[in-house]
């Protein structure tokens, strides 16, 4: 993985003084709540509904054994022994203490781990692929050009104060597992006839309010330019996009209101200004780059193990977390496997400090000391050998951290909603723990099959519910929660965005509804069909009359969503 | 005499920064004595008027008006000041650096409004050197502010070459 050089060690040593200035200043009643809040936030700090939230970077998922071990500590010795990952692949702290927030920093820095744009308006976290560089449908490692973006975009002098946050996601495999469409500016690699590489660019993507999937604005950009033409594009934004609302502040708005093909058009035409500059990436670089991604050490192993093929037959468990939490790799004998954070009981997301350790010695012992941490907010241990897997599965499981439920119902992301977060509109986490409570049987999950399901606690779409098949987006009204229910929502190549089903429901129908809808795609699925495909063939028709079958209409009244003040969003 | 950063350095500083109150309009408005920055309406409306009798020409163009407005006029002025109404507003960059590098723009470029030192760096690196701080703060103090990093990763007016153009020479050095 990326490891700093002197330079970038001393710019983030130089931020952790900066902010730690800038705390001081404030304390002093130098500098006002209003004056730092944007400065915070662009350190990761918020300020919630309990205290502050500490939101802490981890590029593109990526984590050495080390560094999850300093996240350990700091959980422990700043706030309470548990931490958060997030759909940017990030990591939430959410007790800490103000002051001490210039120290959790300087720790970070300590480890080459910062807080840097996690928030604010500006370029966030760059996501991609949890299985970059093992998958076996890769183009090429996305790494390398994430790390790119990541330098690029931090302390981008120009682009620091833009309209709203902006996310960027790259993807470089066959099947996109970032959801590159949902991002204001979505990356798919792509090599042309003459094998450049170079990327396909979506624009105006992005969940919250508004839900639109990202346009292609390029079907190829040479490598090289990158850079240059995501200048193009953010300086238009920075100038054009709406300031007067920031509801209708992110790119997606200004693509609408322009016109794909004309926003295009300006893009090209500010383009044509900057490039072939200085901003054009050398080889050179790439190549440097790349170094820092190359791959590990991989034996030449077998691609089938038979002692672990006979303890697939053996232990039925075994074999289940197999079939659910054990990937594919691009090199024989070896796998990726995926911790689940989604235990029953516990907050989707949460790992605890032990567990992080647990996952460290786990990473150190079977997987090269690298970990990473996926946007549906699990960790990956990316290059575990076959003849491994069953001691890893022994240990995670010992840690709760071997349900073997991904890709399943329960497998949800959850933002962590009105119980923590000052923006929720309704609690999130009890609607998890309900659904936990109502799908515990294993073999019944196996049965439902690949399905997702996904739940926000306010229109941001933290919990990214647009796209799951089944979403579940908390609103409120006259101080009730109250739960909208989309389906038909997907991630990767046929990204869509759910619908809506009707009106909005209270939380304890919740689980009864999707009970409801379960049942609809069990009786009427053919052999093949996973939930999406039945709810594609049949309509949301068969679907909504189960779900409000002898229900009170005027109880499940249509709710207009009302929102707080998004001050810190 | 008001006092502003220059060049790295506090000086004073006497131009005025003319606003147009209600009701005034860029036609009728009075023209205080030179040295002044006007506001982009009454630059347009009263170019030759203010050719004729000021030899020093400043303009300021608030956060919604683009270099483009000045691009004939770029060679004949002494000042032109871009205005941060917000601190959080962040379009002035872009403009900065557009009068910069595109429009070839050398002479001074003033922040204006809501300047403060926690954005001193990312102006400077945008070819802003002239900062009228916010009357309230302490200007010695914010001087600090243009040098809270010691490098950069991006291409900016301040350092054209992004550092991966740089790094090998640096780590070899």
């Amino acid at each position: 993985m990326y490891r700093y050089d002197r330079t970038d060690q001393q710019l983030i040593d130089e931020r952790v003084k900066q902010y730690r200035g800038q705390i001081a200043r404030h304390l002093a009643g130098e500098l006002s709540e209003d004056e730092l809040r944007p400065l915070r936030l662009q350190n990761g700090l918020y300020i919630q509904r309990h205290g502050p939230m500490l939101r802490i970077a981890i590029p593109y998922g990526m984590l050495a054994s080390a560094q999850l071990r300093k996240l350990a500590e700091i959980s422990r010795r700043y706030d309470r022994a548990v931490g958060h990952f997030t759909t940017r692949q990030n990591m939430q702290l959410n007790w800490p203490q103000f002051e001490e927030t210039p120290e959790i920093l300087a720790e970070l820095a300590s480890v080459e781990m910062h807080a840097v744009q996690t928030s604010g308006n500006c370029v966030r976290n760059i996501t991609t692929d949890h299985f970059a560089g093992v998958a076996p449908d890769e183009l090429e490692d996305p790494r390398p050009y994430c790390e790119l973006l990541r330098q690029w975009s931090t302390f981008h002098p120009e682009f620091a104060f833009l309209p709203r946050k902006f996310k960027i996601a790259v993807n470089a495999a066959a099947t996109d597992r970032a959801v590159i469409r949902a991002h204001d500016i979505g990356l798919d690699l792509v090599s042309d006839e003459r094998g450049e590489t170079g990327f396909r660019v979506f624009v105006g993507g992005g969940l919250g309010r508004t839900p639109i999937l990202g346009k292609p604005i390029r079907d190829f950009l040479p490598r090289r330019h990158l850079l240059s033409y995501l200048d193009a594009i953010l300086r238009l934004y920075n100038r054009y996009g709406r300031r007067d609302n920031m509801y209708k502040a992110r790119i997606k708005i200004l693509v609408q209101a322009l016109g794909a093909e004309e926003f295009a058009r300006q893009v090209e035409a500010e383009w044509a200004q900057l490039r072939d500059g200085e901003t054009t990436v050398t080889d050179a670089e790439f190549a440097r780059l790349a170094d820092h991604f190359a791959p590990p050490a991989w034996l030449t192993l077998p691609a089938e193990e038979p002692a672990h093929a006979a303890r697939l037959h053996t232990d039925k468990a075994f074999a289940n977390w197999v079939r659910r939490c054990v990937h594919a790799h691009r090199t024989p004998g070896y796998a990726a496997v995926t911790l689940s954070l989604k235990a029953p009981g516990v907050n989707p997301g949460d790992i605890t400090e032990q567990q992080m350790i647990a996952v460290a010695d786990l990473a150190d012992r079977f997987s090269f000391g690298e970990l990473r941490v996926s946007h549906e907010q699990n960790v990956v241990l990316a290059d575990v050998e076959q003849r491994d897997l069953y001691d890893v599965w022994q240990i995670a499981r010992s840690h709760r951290l071997a349900t073997a439920n991904i890709g399943l119902l329960t497998d949800m992301i959850c933002c962590p909603g009105g119980d923590l977060c000052a923006l929720a509109n309704a609690r999130s986490l009890p609607i998890a723990a309900a659904v936990h409570d109502r799908f515990d049987n294993l073999d019944y999950l196996y049965d439902i099959g690949d399905i997702s399901l996904n739940i926000s606690g306010c229109m941001n779409s933290c919990g990214h519910h647009h796209v799951a098949n089944i979403g579940i987006l908390g609103v409120d009204k006259n101080n009730e929660e109250w739960y909208q229910i989309t389906v038909g929502g997907q991630q990767g190549n046929a990204a869509a965005i759910g619908k809506v089903i009707g009106p909005s429901f209270y939380a304890q129908e919740v689980p009864e509804v999707i009970e409801a809808l379960i049942t609809v795609y069990l009786e009427q699925r053919t052999a093949s069909e996973r939930f999406i495909d039945t709810w594609q063939r049949l309509g949301v028709e068969p679907f909504k009359a189960r779900a409000y079958a002898g229900r009170d209409r005027r109880r499940t009244a249509k709710v207009e969503p009302t929102e707080r003040e998004v001050v810190n969003a | 005499m008001p006092r502003i950063i220059r060049n790295e350095q506090i000086v004073d500083d006497n131009w005025q920064v003319l606003t147009l109150a209600e009701g005034e309009t860029p036609a009728s408005v009075a023209l205080p004595a030179e040295p002044v920055l006007l506001p982009l309406s009454v630059w347009l409306a009263r170019r030759d008027e203010v050719v004729a009798a000021h030899r020093q020409l400043g303009v300021w163009l608030d956060s919604d008006q683009g270099p483009e407005e000045l691009a004939d006029d770029i060679d004949r002025l002494a000042v032109i000041g871009v205005n941060f109404p917000k601190f959080t507003d962040g379009r002035s960059y872009s403009t900065a650096r557009l009068l910069r590098e595109r429009y070839r723009y050398t002479g001074e470029i003033r922040a204006l409004g809501d300047v403060l030192q926690d954005q001193l760096f990312y102006m400077r690196r945008c070819g802003i050197d002239a900062f009228a701080l916010r009357a309230d703060k302490d200007i010695e103090q914010a001087l600090a502010g243009l040098r809270t990093f010691s490098d950069s990763y991006q291409a900016a007016v301040d350092q054209p070459q992004p550092f991966f153009r740089r790094r090998g020479a640096q780590e070899a050095a």
